[in-house]
């Protein structure tokens, strides 16, 4: 080990800071380019490949990439993914594996549409019932993993196995169960009008705006090390101008047919990801219980003598894990108009991975935040979305796919390494 | 020289015994802390040290014998007991976690909320001014991240920790153990103004160095008995040595008999 630079008898003591003076816009960068060579690089890596992948397909095929309609169309292609991933988060926090996420979507979905379809159950009580099959399974693999210390490798892949059987039973012979309830429907095939997305638009800001100056406010009262001002306003600007934007184009006419079916308007779906999103980083951000998740994703032994309760946070993470899935499941079920014995099967669960990987989460645990399944989510859905106007090849775009999860699993692997070598901060 | 000695011990043991199965690990251990002083506790490896402290800490009882804190008898049960006496360990593998930062790990498991939110400004004022308190100077923010910490950084956040929460006796198990010269140094002024603010401190280390920088007073374990227990002053680094090995050494009767605690 290296000796730190500060233990150096020639380096002048530095006081715990108190008291400083504001930080600046430059030192605000500086600060983060500091932090991006120690090792924590976060969403950085697949924000520029997100813009990198558009500006290339953009490049490629302007008509068919870089349209209103398409534009649209990534958000819908990405949502079962973004929230399979945001819950696979959690169990990757705690450097676990959850391989049965995909099916746990796929049963979770049947369930909703036979009680919906087969029974004719109101659909917040069908949406009640797909949750619970979720949280139900959650509870069984955490269980296992936490109180007998299985492998969660192990224990998913049985449950991946299993609930692939689980599926077939449930929807029997039929092939295929229809959902034709309008509330399921809408997430994924109908759009907020004009207005709501506007109204979605101004909320998102100003509640950004609002809740960070709070913080702001709170640090600067207790003489605490704060952000100026400028800086926070220029976040504030920098993500308005992106909501702004994206509200506006996705506010344009993309219908084929304007005159027979006007389609305008931000993806129902996008509500549904933005509270999910919302909530679970309040959760894991703001409160002892997502610390403690953080604690035993970093290390299992510290979290137990402080007194945390081990194996119940390891059982919560996946219960949050498969109950996400439940929720990818009905926007599957909405987006196939029904369930089939392949829903939530073939690559949903790789993508959902490779979305948190990608995104900036990391495989060995302890590190990842719920925004970067957004991100990987998206990354994902512009390279399914994009590749197929380039190459009808089917096989491209999977070996694109994994390729970019390699290097998202390699950026993530040195990142590490980086860190654990940076002896200095 | 029993004229310090008039102050009432912090923790006293008195007779404690602890048994593994059929391995008898504790033999009718006696053994004092005084406040603000630096108590090392030496002894080969088997010796019973970790035994020793991980039953003060409440991690498994004694089998027989009486624990006295702060003049009161008392019978721990388990770490959350010995942390409300106000017992704290610093145990050797640190127990910090290398994801969250100065803070966050101060406070891991018992942080300070304002409803259900965590109250992380008035966590990083008090981490602060417990780290001010400490004249703790090597740490550039209270929120970087441990990973980016030094091994004797590390080691004062840990130490740092324990003196949060209003302890009156801290167990150091070889914070040392794994430091450079100067960390070392830096760990050891630690230790001593930990003493100095009244605190009762059991420092474990195999180091003589620097048992006899900082210890008021030595303790030796040998085969699971106390061997002696005496001032720093009045033993030398090859009795110490000799006790260590050996379980006696030519001076101890008399050094015991003056403290009054014979082997």
């Amino acid at each position: 080990m290296s000796v730190d630079s500060s233990t150096d008898p020639m380096a002048p003591a530095v006081d715990v800071p108190s008291g400083l003076p504001p930080q600046t816009v430059s030192s605000a960068l500086h600060d983060y380019v500091d932090k991006l060579r120690g090792g924590d690089l976060g969403s950085l890596p697949a924000a520029l490949g997100l813009l990198v992948l558009a500006a290339i397909f953009s490049g490629m095929k302007p008509d068919e990439f870089f349209n209103v309609g398409n534009f649209a169309n990534i958000f819908v292609q990405a949502a079962p993914t973004i929230v399979i991933a945001m819950g696979l988060i959690f169990v990757l926090l705690l450097g676990e594996i959850d391989l049965a996420a995909g099916f746990t979507a796929g049963t979770s979905a049947a369930v909703l549409a036979v009680t919906l379809t087969l029974h004719e159950w109101p659909w917040y009580l069908s949406v009640l019932l797909c949750l619970f099959v979720g949280l139900a399974i959650g509870f069984f693999m955490g269980t296992l993993v936490a109180r007998l210390q299985i492998p969660s490798f192990v224990v998913t892949l049985a449950m991946f196995l299993a609930l692939q059987g689980v599926l077939l039973i449930i929807i029997g012979d039929n092939g295929t169960i229809a959902v034709r309830d309008p509330q399921i429907l809408f997430l994924m095939n109908n759009n907020l009008s004009v207005a709501m997305s506007w109204a979605l638009a101004v909320v998102v800001v100003a509640g950004y705006a609002g809740i960070t100056f709070r913080q702001l406010q709170g640090r600067r009262k207790a003489g605490l090390h704060a952000a100026s001002t400028s800086v926070w306003a220029a976040r504030v600007i920098g993500l308005a101008v992106v909501v702004a934007g994206g509200t506006y184009l996705l506010c344009l006419e993309r219908g084929p047919r304007p005159d027979l079916k006007s389609i305008k308007g931000v993806p129902g779906v996008v509500p549904l990801i933005l509270i999910l999103l919302i909530g679970l980083t309040f959760m894991t951000n703001r409160t002892a219980l997502g610390r403690h998740i953080y604690a035993v994703g970093g290390n299992a032994e510290a979290a137990r003598r402080a007194g945390i309760n081990v194996g119940g946070i390891r059982v919560f993470c996946f219960i949050v894990g498969s109950m996400m899935a439940a929720v990818g499941g009905i926007l599957l079920a909405s987006r196939q108009n029904g369930v089939d014995p392949g829903t939530g099967g073939s690559l949903t669960l790789l993508l959902a991975v490779a979305a948190a990987v990608i995104g900036g989460t990391s495989l060995f645990g302890g590190k990842g935040n719920v925004k970067d399944a957004v991100i990987g989510g998206l990354v994902v859905a512009v390279i399914n979305n994009g590749l197929p106007f380039i190459t009808s090849n089917a096989g491209a775009t999977y070996i694109v796919t994994g390729g970019v999860l390699l290097i998202a699993a390699s950026v993530d692997a040195l990142s590490r390494r980086r860190a654990q070598s940076s002896g200095r901060a | 020289m029993p004229t310090e000695s008039a102050t009432t011990p912090l923790l006293s043991l008195r007779g404690v015994n602890k048994s593994f199965g059929a391995v008898q690990v504790l033999h009718d251990v006696d053994f004092d802390v005084y406040p603000g002083e630096v108590t090392a506790l030496v002894g080969d490896n088997g010796a019973g040290k970790s035994t020793l402290i991980k039953a003060v800490a409440g991690i498994y009882p004694f089998d027989s014998g009486e624990l006295t804190f702060e003049g009161q008898v008392e019978a721990i049960h388990g770490p959350k007991q010995s942390s409300a006496l106000g017992i704290e360990v610093v145990y050797q593998d640190l127990a910090l976690c290398d994801n969250l930062d100065v803070v966050h790990n101060m406070f891991l498991g018992r942080e300070q909320k304002s409803g259900i939110t965590l109250d992380e400004a008035g966590m990083e004022l008090r981490a602060t001014d417990t780290l001010a308190g400490l004249s703790v100077r090597t740490l550039k923010s209270v929120r970087q991240l441990v990973a980016s910490l030094s091994g004797g950084q590390r080691q004062t956040v840990a130490i740092a920790r324990a003196v949060l929460w209003n302890s009156k006796l801290v167990i150091l198990d070889e914070p040392t153990a794994a430091l450079g010269v100067a960390q070392t140094e830096q760990v050891l002024n630690l230790v001593r103004r930990l003493a100095d603010k009244g605190l009762g401190v059991v420092l474990i280390s195999h180091n003589m160095n620097d048992v006899f920088a900082v210890a008021d007073r030595i303790a030796c374990l040998y085969l699971g008995r106390m061997a002696a227990q005496v001032k720093t002053t009045d033993t030398t680094h090859s009795e110490v040595v000799q006790l260590i090995t050996a379980g006696r050494s030519d001076r101890t009767d008399a050094a015991s008999v003056a403290e009054g605690q014979a082997s």
